[in-house]
């Protein structure tokens, strides 16, 4: 029994307005978008900007209300729950945002952050609260006397991490990541993505990981759904995406991305022409604007996400008949048995770190 | 590197006065250089100073906030001792810089072409005529379709990856000599990112102007640079040779940054991380500026600044450890 169940999301938002408040355009955000999610696992959304992402992840959570489409959760229908209901589902559903510096109060400090989730749900009595927001900071690898500072005081990263800690305060099932690194420096990007990880496999908990970054994506999730204005073009698990993409927008994205190998040999499909406004989406598949594939039956009749037996589905009319994508795909390439030596010092610290502590020991706040 | 650079940057040292009296050590003896037709990649992550070295080279810091001293010549010049008459002449003519945000970056209440066409006369003169027919030349260079009639557009009617072409066409207007790309494609999506990364390697090929790419993203690096220098807390780490640098970092940060990124060409359980934080650059430690966060640090490592010294042809470390292949074998 799948955690979260999607199915025909559909969200058009009015562009303009005439004089008497007839909606004269609609930006198509989100038009027909099914998926699962099971429990413990994490399905990543990908695209570029204004592919109905973040609208989605809104969506599921119901921050904003979908024109059509159902969404359950837990075997619920999340769009029949009433004001009460609601209340009680955010408490199984978390998200957290991107720019960590727009996402947390600078007025309250760090612990009153943290105990207001546990008193608006009224998880714990409030004698205990205190020492609920010294587990939860523990948790995400913070110093508990940290509670008593603002979020002023500290860095990108370790607001991320108080980001979520709030999003675990209420023990979700479910947690919406929209962009979390997009905001952070490489090296503590890669602090957030393990830490992110090893609360999934000590939790439990589900992800929807909304990312523009492949290479991202890749490392941590285990199903992934490519779109394409305000639709799935193709959806598969990791793996098989990475080693097999089908549909020749997932190609052009996976060939876009520069790796950090000189001279790297790989054909490289460069996308002609700009993204197609979602106001006014081409005919027939969206993608065809820009597709090197396209034929006359893309540009009338919109392809369907059709699965093959394995599970890896692809909106695409030609699918059969594209080239095999090997040219595209990188070429595996570790680092030399030294460099890989190397570059395992970096990581030994946190392996030896007790279970409270995850990640950085030195969680002091930026001098100010 | 050939025997007379374009560009060369000897022990810059730049220092901002806050308004409470506190003095940040941005920039600390940096050398730099970049020939002719070459790319210089300038990596390091937010604050460590690579963009106020780009500055400096511009000549855009604040004057009377900044403390600068050591020497950037080119061409004859010593820019930090140019007169601003003449910075303004070399500016946009001779060395022209592309910005990040491309929305900011151009002016909102002008047309693109008026943008352009204001730069092509302050700097090559002529008349308005000649100047519109070379602007619309240069959109067309850079891909912009149908460049007669976007000419007349403002900046808001176009896509973000558009007005970025726009800023290149601005900077390449008087053919310079040095162009200094400051992180022009990370506001941009991946798609649209390939394709004005694609741009700037067919420009330098057309051109053989130098180019200083600023950058975090060592993926862009590795596609366009040549020669790469890493920057940590104010001060050059490491400089090498493109590929020498992926396949044989030599100092810790870097092997740090190459093993925290996810990669699409192998897949890593767990990335590596760089504990701790950037120190203070109001109070810069005694001796190696990295040596809170390595995993290879001795007892001398935090008593004297360690020098950059050359580990093999062309690839210099500041690290006393280096090479790095020695702590492993």
């Amino acid at each position: 029994m799948a955690l979260l169940e999607v199915n025909g999301l559909v969200k058009h938002f009015v562009a303009q307005r005439s004089l008497f408040g007839r909606a004269l355009a609609h930006v198509k955000a989100v038009d027909g978008v099914s998926f699962s999610l099971e429990a413990g696992k994490t399905l990543a959304l990908v695209g570029e900007s204004g592919c109905g992402k973040s609208t989605v992840s809104r969506l599921v959570l119901r921050l904003i209300e979908p024109d059509a489409g159902t969404v359950r959760f837990d075997s619920r229908d999340l769009l029949a729950l009433d004001a009460d209901a609601l209340r009680k589902f955010r408490r199984e559903a978390q998200i957290i945002f991107q720019d960590p510096y727009a996402s947390l109060n600078p007025r309250m400090t760090v612990g009153q952050i943290l105990t207001e989730p546990l008193a608006l749900h009224d998880l714990v009595p409030s004698a205990q609260r205190r020492e609920r927001v010294a587990e939860i900071l523990r948790l995400v690898g913070l110093e508990p006397r940290l509670a008593r500072r603002y979020p002023h005081e500290f860095s990108g990263g370790q607001r991320q991490r108080i980001a979520i800690a709030r999003a675990l305060a209420v023990e979700p099932k479910l947690i919406i990541c929209d962009e979390p690194v997009s905001a952070l420096d490489v090296s503590i990007r890669s602090q957030i993505l393990n830490l992110l990880r090893e609360l999934q496999d000590r939790l439990g908990l589900a992800y929807i990981f909304v990312s523009h970054d492949l290479a991202v994506v890749k490392h941590i999730a285990d199903r992934v759904a490519v779109m394409n204005l305000g639709q799935i073009v193709e959806e598969a698990d990791v793996d098989e995406l990475f080693a097999e993409p089908r549909h020749p927008y997932s190609r052009a994205l996976l060939s876009a991305i520069p790796l950090p190998q000189p001279h790297a040999r790989r054909a490289k499909i460069v996308l002609q022409g700009e993204i197609p406004s979602a106001l006014n989406p081409p005919a027939g598949c969206r993608f065809h604007t820009r597709c090197p594939f396209v034929i006359d039956r893309c540009r009338t009749e919109a392809p369907a996400l059709v699965a093959d037996g394995a599970g890896h589905a692809t909106a695409c009319h030609r699918v059969s008949e594209l080239p095999p994508a090997d040219t595209i795909l990188p070429v595996a390439a570790g680092f030399t048995p030294e460099l890989a030596k190397l570059v395992a010092a970096f990581s030994r610290k946190t392996e030896g770190a007790a279970p409270a502590g995850v990640g950085i020991q030195s969680a002091r706040p930026t001098p100010t | 590197m050939s025997a007379s650079p374009l560009i060369e940057i000897s022990d810059l040292r730049i220092r901002f006065h806050g308004d409470d009296g506190r003095v940040t050590h941005a920039v600390d003896s940096v050398d730099l250089s970049v020939a002719n037709g070459a790319t210089l990649g300038l990596v390091g992550e937010s604050g460590c100073g690579k963009s106020v070295t780009s500055l400096a080279i511009m000549g855009l810091l604040p004057k009377q906030t900044t403390e600068i001293s050591g020497a950037i010549r080119f061409d004859g010049f010593d820019l930090l001792k140019t007169p601003d008459q003449t910075l303004r002449d070399l500016r946009g003519n001779r060395l022209a810089m592309i910005f990040q945000e491309p929305m900011t970056s151009l002016n909102p209440s002008f047309t693109i072409g008026d943008q352009i066409i204001e730069t092509i006369l302050r700097h090559r003169g002529g008349s308005r005529r000649s100047a519109r027919d070379r602007a619309i030349e240069l959109l067309r260079r850079v891909h912009i379709p149908s460049p007669e009639r976007r000419i007349d557009e403002y900046p808001h009617k176009l896509s973000g990856g558009m007005r970025q072409r726009v800023m290149i066409a601005m900077a390449l207007a008087c053919d310079p000599q040095l162009l200094i790309a400051d992180e022009p494609t990370t506001a941009l999506d991946v798609t649209l990112q390939a394709q004005i990364l694609e741009l700037m390697r067919e420009l330098k090929a057309a051109s053989g102007a130098a180019i200083i790419l600023i950058t975090h993203d060592l993926g862009v690096v590795a596609e366009v640079c040549d020669e790469v220098a890493v920057m940590y807390a104010g001060e050059i780490v490491e400089r090498a040779p493109v590929d020498e640098l992926f396949s044989a970092p030599q100092h810790p940060y870097t092997v740090g940054l190459l093993g925290s990124i996810p990669r699409l060409d192998h897949r890593a359980e767990q990335l590596a991380t760089i504990e701790g934080m950037v120190p203070n650059m109001a109070q810069p430690p005694a001796g190696c500026r990295f040596a809170a966060r390595c995993p290879f640090v001795l007892n001398d490592c935090t008593r004297a600044p360690p020098p950059l010294v050359e580990v093999s042809p062309g690839h210099l470390s500041r690290c006393i450890r280096a090479p790095l292949e020695r702590l492993v074998s």
